[in-house]
C-alpha cells in the first residue's frame, strides 16, 4: 500500500480552497459551509483514526458500545438540525435515533454474527467500520424521508383537514404524503445501487483494492455492504417516517401543528 | 338532536354555546369575520381542541371514534381542497342527480382535473361529495361564497331538501342574512361575548 503524507492531503485541499473562492466570485454564499463542513470532516476523521488506533487493539464489548453510541447520537444531533420543522422538545430527535440506532445495530449484529462469522462478533476492525456504513446511509434516509414528511403536512395542511372534515382517519389522509417521504428517503440509495460498477466506484471497494485486496474479494464485500446500506436505511425511513406520522395528530385524530418549532 | 352543552374554544369570541337543535332543522349564523363562527363549527366536528360536550342523541362526542363523528357530523369547509386528480376519483359511488341539481354536467365535470375547476365549481362538487356521506349534521361555512345568484338558489333548494328528506341538521355560517331567513328556521346573530337566537 502507497502511504499518503500530510502534505499530499494538504496539496488536494487547494481544490476546495478553489471552490470556495468561486463561490464566493459567484456570490453562492456557499463557502461558510464548505469551511465548516471541510474543517468538521477534516477534524472528525483526524480524530477517528486516532481513537481506532487505540480501539481496534482492544477487543472488548464495552468500548465498542460506547463508540457505536457516540455514533448513533451524532447522527441524531445531525438529523435533528436537518429539519425545516421539528416537534417542540426532543420528539424529533427521539425518533430518528432510537430508529436509526435499533435498525443499525441490529443489522450489523445479524452481519457479523451470521453471515461474516467473526468471532468475537465485536470485533472492532469489522464491526465500527460495518456500523458506521450503515449509520452514515440510514441518517441520510430517515432525514430526507422526516423531513419531507413534515415539510409536505405543514403545506398541505388544508387538504389533510378536508379530508379528516369526510370522516378520513388520519392514516388515510397522509397516505400518500407518507409514501412519497419514504421514497423520497429510499431514493439516495436505490441511484448508488443503480449505478455501482457502472458509474461509481463504492468508497469501501475503491479502499479496499487500494489497500491490496483481489477485486473480487473487495467486489463480494461490497455487495453485501450494499444490500445491508440498503435494508437498514429502507427500514429505518419505513419506521421514522411511520413513527413521525403518529405525532402529528393528537387522540381525538386532529391535526396537530402547533406542536412543530 | 344536537346538544352543544357549553362548547368553548380559545378562538370562540362570543364565548360559551349552549344550543339544542331539533332533527330537519336549519340554522343560520351570523356576524362579524374574525369572531369565530368556523372554529364553532370545527369544534362541533371535533377538529380542534375544546371544552364542553355535544351529544348527537345520545351519543356523546368523545364516545366514538373522531373519523366514525364526522363521519355524521360532516363539514363542508369555505376553502374545499381536492386530493385526488379528476372530480371522478373523489366518489366511490357516482349520485347523477346531485351534480344537475347543481347545475353541473356530470359527463363534463366528472372527468375534469380539479385543479382545472373554477371556484365555484369546487364548491358545489365539495358540497356533493360532503351530502354523499349522507351525514345526520351538515356544517356548512359559507356554501355560497363563490357563486352566482342562479346557483346559489340550486344550493339552497338541495339543502332544503337535504334537510327535509333526510331529517338532517343543517348549521349554516354565512354572511347574506337574506337568503339565511329565507331559508333558516332558526337564525343566531353572533357577537363578541354574545350569541343570540333570532326569532324569524
Amino acid at each position: 500500500m502507497i502511504y499518503l503524507s500530510y502534505y499530499d492531503l494538504a496539496l488536494t485541499s487547494i481544490l476546495l480552497l478553489l471552490t470556495g473562492i468561486l463561490s464566493i466570485m459567484m456570490r453562492l454564499g456557499a463557502e461558510k459551509n464548505l469551511a465548516v463542513a471541510s474543517f468538521r470532516m477534516i477534524t472528525q476523521l483526524l480524530i477517528l483514526g486516532l481513537i481506532l488506533k487505540t480501539v481496534f487493539s482492544y477487543v472488548n464489548i464495552y468500548i465498542f458500545m460506547a463508540m457505536i453510541t457516540v455514533m448513533i447520537i451524532s447522527a441524531g444531533i445531525e438529523i435533528n438540525s436537518r429539519q425545516t420543522f421539528k416537534f417542540r422538545g426532543m420528539l424529533t430527535f427521539y425518533i430518528s435515533t432510537s430508529t436509526m440506532g435499533s435498525t443499525a445495530l441490529i443489522l450489523t449484529f445479524f452481519t457479523l454474527f451470521y453471515v461474516i462469522g467473526k468471532k468475537p462478533w465485536y470485533t472492532p476492525q469489522y464491526a465500527i467500520p460495518l456500523a458506521g456504513m450503515m449509520l452514515g446511509n440510514t441518517m441520510n434516509g430517515i432525514s430526507i424521508g422526516m423531513d419531507r414528511l413534515s415539510h409536505s403536512i405543514v403545506t398541505q395542511k388544508n387538504k389533510i383537514e378536508t379530508r379528516l372534515m369526510l370522516g378520513h382517519t388520519p392514516e388515510e389522509a397522509i397516505k400518500e404524503i407518507k409514501r412519497e417521504s419514504i421514497k423520497s428517503g429510499m431514493i439516495p440509495i436505490i441511484n448508488s445501487m443503480s449505478v455501482a460498477g457502472l458509474v461509481t466506484l463504492p468508497g469501501m471497494m475503491t479502499g479496499q483494492i487500494l489497500a491490496g485486496s483481489p477485486p473480487v474479494e473487495a467486489v463480494k464485500y461490497q455487495i453485501l455492504i450494499m444490500i445491508l446500506i440498503a435494508s437498514c436505511s429502507s427500514f429505518g425511513t419505513m419506521i421514522s417516517v411511520h413513527l413521525s406520522s403518529k405525532n402529528f395528530f393528537d387522540s381525538r385524530e386532529r391535526l396537530r401543528l402547533e406542536r412543530l418549532k | 338532536m344536537l346538544k352543544l352543552e357549553d362548547l368553548n374554544s380559545e378562538f370562540m369570541k362570543f364565548g360559551a354555546v349552549n344550543m339544542e337543535i331539533k332533527k330537519g332543522s336549519i340554522v343560520g349564523i351570523l356576524g362579524e369575520s374574525g369572531l369565530g363562527k368556523s372554529v364553532l363549527l370545527k369544534t362541533i366536528a371535533d377538529l380542534i381542541p375544546h371544552t364542553g360536550k355535544v351529544f348527537l342523541g345520545d351519543e356523546e362526542q368523545n364516545s366514538i371514534k373522531a373519523s366514525e363523528w364526522r363521519k355524521k357530523v360532516s363539514l363542508l369547509p369555505a376553502n374545499f381542497i381536492f386530493w385526488e386528480n379528476t372530480t371522478k376519483d373523489h366518489f366511490r359511488d357516482i349520485n347523477e342527480d346531485l351534480f344537475i341539481k347543481l347545475g353541473l354536467d356530470p359527463e363534463y365535470i366528472l372527468d375534469k382535473k380539479t385543479e382545472d375547476l373554477s371556484s365555484g365549481e369546487k364548491q358545489r362538487i365539495g358540497l356533493i361529495k360532503v351530502i354523499s356521506n349522507n351525514p345526520k349534521v351538515l356544517l356548512l361555512d359559507e356554501p355560497c361564497a363563490n357563486l352566482d345568484n342562479k346557483n346559489k338558489e340550486r344550493v339552497e333548494k338541495l339543502i332544503l331538501e337535504y334537510a327535509s328528506k333526510q331529517k338532517a341538521i343543517v348549521i349554516w355560517v354565512g354572511h347574506d342574512d337574506e337568503q339565511l331567513k329565507r331559508i333558516c328556521d332558526m337564525l343566531i346573530i353572533s357577537k363578541k361575548n354574545r350569541f343570540r337566537k333570532v326569532s324569524l
